[in-house]
């Protein structure tokens, strides 16, 4: 049994993010890290592979990027996957959510993964969706924003907060998982993984290696054109109290709440 | 031909909130545009005529009515699939919500569709409807034009008002679907589990909420001292929720509730936008957390940067003082 766990490298949480007024494209400059939630799937699928309730034979880690996110590739490896695939091409610079899910699809299919897992969001495109595309395109069922993750008959039982209350929801494989933050606490990679990440094999292939249909991706295939970005309207900002002093502190949000009759 | 369909969500007999929000939204766009609004329901035997007809009032002119599992996407995907193959709609609006988000880019990726998630505000140009859409930690708004025949809109929780126009009731009309194969690879084994104690966070002026920053479960001893003497109740986040420090019933955001107290009080909450759709509509926020750089002092009224183990005991105090005196 395989486990693909998509990954995305995303600027680091430390550096303020921004749009490049002359692209119109997020301003991907500056420091990177693997993306936090994908921690989170990359543990999840050591756990399955660990739990041994499925014959987990591999984990390969994917990604679809510039140059520069093979080092999210190291880091996945270094938490546990056994290989990765780089799908890189500038054919895909510029592609929005669905054509970025089409194209991570086509990677997939090769591979023929049992289980595909990747984090509920990334910490920049703030989209919670791309598991939904890539599920789509595969014809397999997806579930996103999962906090627990335990194999039942031979497939996955999965529990999530929806808009009632908690669901549990049992899914025959393959299937697409979208992990929440909630689900575990991702292990340290150990300074040898570190050490030998470099080492592992790695993929890299273009768009056309993938079988990509290039009319389906980049600037010009995507079905959004995003642009004209604009400020949201100026809201009125707050008083700030840096607390130095506890007892002055209290004192003024006392006096704060009791202006706006508040106490 | 050529209209917006809306995908209503339901729960034991009662239409979602954010979808009857959805329904105002498109029926006043289609309008501008001069095609019909029409719903889109899945589900089972509470799905009645009289029900769905209600829809009417809010402006929709047919509700689309399939069979199917009810809280999963891939089944209603393909109800969507087949109501717009067969009637041609344009625009596919969702009032928010998990379920929204996934059968929007699912479909998305069926129909080769144009999809936008988070969207705030929908307006009408050139006969076209463009979606905007806060980013960056709702730093900036962008516009989403849609190329092609098929514009998929996912409105952000709260984003859609609730109006109703006074139409007459919705024509109801059946659809009967092939679900796909791997429609059927998904099956809801327990929904809309409540867990933890029922607490009534709703009808409360005051809402001391907390978060991940309170550090432990018990840490919330802090918010109920302090909610007790303000007269409010105790709120959380999914966060906290999902650890199992605080009851479902009291979590705000998206897949939480909606609060508009007249004092919504953070603790150790670093504001994510999950959280802020649930909140912002408080009369008056107030945060109080560690890291000056959090979300939350961008839209608080008050901000207090300092470590809530010093400041919550010594604020119930205070207040307890100030209301004796």
């Amino acid at each position: 049994m395989k486990i693909c766990v998509l990954v995305k490298e995303v600027p680091d949480a430390a550096v303020e993010k921004r749009i490049d007024p002359s692209t119109g494209r997020m301003d991907r400059s500056g420091e990177k890290n693997l993306n936090p939630y994908d921690t989170h799937a990359i543990e999840a699928a050591m756990q399955l592979k660990e739990g041994g309730a499925l014959q987990v034979d591999e984990i390969v880690a994917v990604t679809m990027g510039p140059e520069s996110a093979v080092r999210a590739l190291h880091k996945a490896v270094s938490l546990g996957a056994d290989r990765s695939i780089h799908l890189t091409d500038a054919a895909l610079a510029g592609s929005d959510v669905a054509a970025t899910g089409y194209a991570l699809a086509k990677a997939l299919e090769k591979e023929q993964p049992d289980v595909v897992l990747l984090g509920q969001q990334s910490d920049d495109g703030e989209c919670y969706t791309i598991g939904a595309v890539v599920a789509e395109h595969l014809k397999a069922p997806s579930l996103t924003q999962v906090i627990k993750l335990d194999v039942v008959d031979g497939g996955l039982r999965c529990e999530r907060q929806a808009e009632y209350g908690y669901d549990t929801v049992q899914v025959s494989l393959p299937a697409v998982i979208s992990v929440g933050d909630a689900i575990n606490e991702p292990r340290y990679p150990s300074l040898k993984a570190i050490m030998g990440a470099k080492k592992k094999p790695l993929e890299t292939a273009s768009a056309a290696d993938a079988g990509i249909d290039a009319s389906l991706v980049g600037g010009d295939g995507s079905r959004v054109q995003c642009g004209e970005f604009k400020a949201p309207p100026a809201k009125a900002a707050g008083t700030i109290i840096e607390d130095e002093d506890t007892d002055a502190t209290v004192e003024q949000i006392v006096a704060w709440l009791d202006e706006r009759k508040l106490i | 031909m050529g209209g917006i369909l809306v995908y209503v969500l339901h729960y034991e007999g009662a239409l979602n909130k954010n979808s009857l929000g959805a329904v105002s939204e498109g029926a006043k766009l289609a309008g501008e545009l001069g095609v019909d609004c029409d719903a889109v329901v899945v589900g089972g035997g509470d799905l009645t005529n009289e029900l769905l007809g209600t829809l009417g009032s809010y402006g929709a002119k047919k509700v689309y009515r399939a069979e199917g599992a009810e809280g999963l996407a891939q089944p209603v995907i393909d109800v969507i699939d087949k109501v717009i193959a067969d009637n041609g709609h344009n625009y596919v609006i969702f009032g928010g919500g998990l379920l929204g988000f996934e059968i929007g880019a699912g479909l998305a990726a069926r129909r080769n569709a144009g999809v936008t998630m988070e969207v705030t505000n929908v307006v009408v140009e050139g006969g076209k409807l463009i979606a905007e859409r806060p980013i960056l930690g709702d730093s900036q708004i962008s516009r989403s034009h849609y190329k092609g025949d098929l514009g998929i809109i996912i409105g952000r929780i709260n984003a859609f008002e609730v109006k109703e126009t006074g139409g007459g009731a919705a024509e109801v009309v059946d659809v009967q679907v092939d679900y796909s194969p791997w429609s059927n690879q998904a099956t809801m084994v327990q929904r809309g589990e409540q867990r933890g104690a029922d607490v009534n966070i709703e009808d409360a002026d005051v809402l001391v909420a907390g978060g991940r920053g309170l550090g432990k479960a018990e840490g919330f001893q802090l918010c109920e001292d302090l909610a007790g003497v303000l007269g409010g109740a105790v709120a959380a986040t999914r966060a906290v929720v999902d650890a199992g420090w605080y009851p479902y019933a009291a979590q705000i955001g998206q897949t939480g509730k909606s609060v508009a107290p007249k004092l919504y009080l953070a603790a150790g909450i670093s504001g994510a936008i999950q959280h802020k759709v649930g909140m912002q509509a408080s009369e008056h926020i107030v945060a109080i957390n560690k890291d000056a750089n959090a979300p939350i002092f961008e839209f608080s009224d008050l901000g207090i940067v300092g470590d809530l183990n010093k400041i919550l005991p010594k604020l119930t105090e205070a207040v307890k003082a100030k209301k004796g005196g």
